[in-house]
């Protein structure tokens, strides 16, 4: 099991448009992946849990991944976080 | 007697009537869920049931869904195609539906529960997020909730009903309507709805008898109960002692014979005792219609509400399948012409968009929308000229309150034209175009308007309203809806002088001309055409024949100076009794 924090970078934060690009992005691992904001905890492979979160610019998120290629869903989903969405 | 065999009581009850025709049979109570989702248990042999429900329910709501996008992409632009690509992804959240159906199979609870439980867990954390666009998007998840729902409930509703029945329900939206009409349904009735909505205007078009107005009645009346539902009088019987079942089956032989009697009227010419003639043609809401229309000696089709195909739809139809329709509608009746109005919609149908007007009647209706939205108009202007070629086509133009209106919507007819010229498609070039007068400015203006166009049509039911500022649907103050209002008679004199006077024939749609009290006025007045629901066709016809132009005219005139709607309501009706006493005058 793997946790993480991070930041949302980009200026619009999570809208839908990389609230899906996540999700598409954790459909491919087999690893279970949460998302926590503020006490609330979501499932990340789904997009009306990651629309809830509401995770604007700055907003802190903690990560938690759990599987066989958990290290391997961790870079990918980090990495597209701290790019920013590649927005 | 003992208690099992005890008679129910037998209950009169008096609602609005709508729709022509006496039913007597078994009533069935539609209850429709709405926002409103009942908790039920299920037992565990139907969780199978209940997740196939809603795989269907789903599958259903994607297809939906995929063509609204599919259009919002090709007309209003990729922006608004936009607005719904949060709903398509959540209907694709497999972790979403997983939940779901887990909480089914666990919970023992019927799908809609769970799914409104669910979904709107997520709708209730977005709405109070602190984050503007967050709230947004609760109304993307409020309209998937109520999508699946919507399909849910459809899913189950069409299998329900076997047998012929008469429906009750608070109320019928058309949509409900038409998905009722593939049953077998010998009549409606509603608690509320005025006696215009479109379930009315369906109710009257597929023949079948409705009552509207009856308040409660969902309540009173019980699954299986024998009812008895009298379309002339607004009349409602439920557990009819057999007198009374029998007083209503002669009063139905009755109607049968009187209307027998008229039928030998079908091919004969509406013109009166002294040779002037005029056109008694129909309104016409669907194609299915066509068969009776004819059957009943219309001279053609004075109006065809072209937005029944929007019925049940979230989208607009293509031009191709808007011209299948026209086309079918135009040879269906040939030679005789077909007067197709373009949309008449509030903006409110435009894509389940949520406009909200505080007064949708004085607002976005009309030629107003069609002209705002002139891709969606040209789709149906170029759909309206392709079915034109057998040359009995003609365009009419809805809620027209100016000059600029019309020339707009002529230029849009312009364009359309050479459109389908430059694709080598054919129409008819000299397409007669006319407006609707119902808003009081275009009947002020009304020659000039007549500058503009080959006709005029009176729509009576808007025109009145306006003009007596009286909401018909207002239950408070229907009553104040009054044809014979001496403002409504002396408007109606003003249209048809000068409308003729520039030389373009004036006719009208409006439910007055099918009221037979009516007749010898808007004859008198010299209304060139009377366009009528098809059933009251041979009445009609009957008192345009038994008549004479000059003795209509010397009607007119007295009418004109009366002061008050109760005098010249209590004239006509005098002379209507003298001369034509066994027609009912309801």
């Amino acid at each position: 099991m793997i946790q993480e924090e991070v930041t949302i970078k980009n200026r619009a934060g999570m809208h839908t448009r990389p609230a899906a690009a996540l999700v598409k992005l954790a459909a491919k691992f087999k690893a279970e992946f949460y998302i926590e904001k503020d006490g609330l905890e979501i499932n990340g492979k789904s997009i009306i849990g990651v629309m809830t979160l509401a995770a604007e610019q700055g907003s802190k998120l903690r990560l938690r991944f759990e599987g066989e290629d958990e290290m391997l869903a961790r870079n990918e989903i980090v990495g597209l976080i701290d790019r920013g969405f590649d927005e | 007697m003992t208690a099992s065999e005890q008679v129910p009581d037998e209950i009169t009850l008096k609602g609005i009537p709508a729709s022509p025709g006496i039913a007597i049979g078994p009533a069935f109570v539609f209850h429709k869920d709405g926002p409103v989702v009942q908790e039920r248990s299920i037992a565990d042999q139907d969780v199978e049931k209940e997740l196939k429900r809603l795989a269907e329910a789903l599958a259903h709501a994607r297809k939906e869904l995929a063509k609204i996008v599919e259009f919002a992409e090709k007309k209003l632009g990729a922006k608004q195609a936009k607005i719904f690509e949060a709903e398509l992804m959540i209907l694709e959240d497999s972790v979403l539906f997983e939940a779901i159906r887990k909480r089914v199979r666990t919970e023992l609870k019927n799908v809609e529960f769970v799914v409104r439980e669910e979904i709107g867990k997520y709708h209730a954390l977005m709405q109070t997020s602190k984050d503007e666009y967050t709230r947004e998007r609760a109304n993307d998840v409020e309209d998937v909730q109520n999508r699946i729902l919507r399909n849910l409930q459809e899913g189950r509703l069409v299998s329900k009903i076997d047998g012929s029945h008469i429906i009750v329900s608070k109320n019928l939206a058309a949509a409900d309507a038409l998905i009722l009409s593939r049953n077998d349904v010998l009549g409606y009735v509603t608690e509320i709805g005025g006696s215009t909505s479109h379930m009315v205007l369906l109710a009257r078009a597929l023949n079948i008898p409705a009552i509207v107005g009856l308040h409660e009645i969902s309540t009173v009346v019980h699954k299986g109960d024998t009812v008895i539902l009298d379309g002339y009088s607004g009349v409602f019987v439920i557990n009819p002692s057999r007198d009374t079942r029998k007083k209503f089956e002669e009063k139905r032989e009755g109607h049968k014979e009187f209307e027998g009697n008229l039928a030998t009227l079908r091919d004969l010419p509406a013109e009166t005792l002294d040779g002037h003639k005029v056109q008694l043609s129909a309104n016409v809401e669907l194609q299915e219609e066509l068969g009776f229309v004819k059957r009943q000696g219309a001279d053609g089709i004075g109006l065809f509400r072209s937005e029944t195909l929007l019925l049940g739809k979230e989208v607009f139809p293509s031009e191709e399948d808007q011209y299948k329709t026209y086309k079918a509608i135009a040879e269906g009746v040939h030679p005789k012409r077909v007067i197709i109005r373009t949309f008449d919609i509030g903006g409110d149908k435009l894509m389940a968009q949520a406009v909200r007007e505080n007064n949708p009647f004085l607002g976005w209706r009309g030629i107003r929308v069609m002209l705002d939205m002139p891709n969606i108009f040209l789709d149906q202007l170029r759909a309206i000229l392709r079915a034109s070629v057998k040359k009995n086509v003609s365009i009419m133009f809805p809620m027209v309150s100016s000059l600029k209106e019309v020339r707009k919507a002529k230029e849009l007819l312009e364009r359309a034209k050479k459109r389908l010229t430059d694709k080598k498609m054919s129409f008819d070039s000299e397409i007669e175009v006319g407006v609707m007068i119902e808003v009081p400015a275009a009947a002020v203006i009304a020659e000039d308007l007549a500058h503009e166009v080959s006709f005029l049509s009176i729509g009576t039911n808007d025109l009145i309203q306006y003009l007596l500022a009286v909401d018909r649907g207002n239950e408070i103050v229907s009553n104040l809806y009054q044809e014979f209002h001496p403002a409504v008679i002396r408007f109606l004199r003003r249209i048809i002088e000068r409308g003729k006077g520039e030389k373009v024939w004036v006719g009208m749609c409006g439910e007055m001309a099918g009221d037979p009290l009516a007749t010898m006025l808007l004859l008198g007045l010299g209304l060139d055409e009377f366009s009528v629901v098809p059933h009251m066709l041979p009445e009609i016809k009957k008192i345009i024949r038994s008549v004479h132009y000059s003795e209509a005219k010397h009607l007119a005139k007295k009418v004109l100076n009366m002061e008050t709607e109760d005098e010249i309501e209590g004239y006509m009706k005098k002379v209507m009794k003298s001369k034509f006493p066994d027609i009912p005058l309801e």
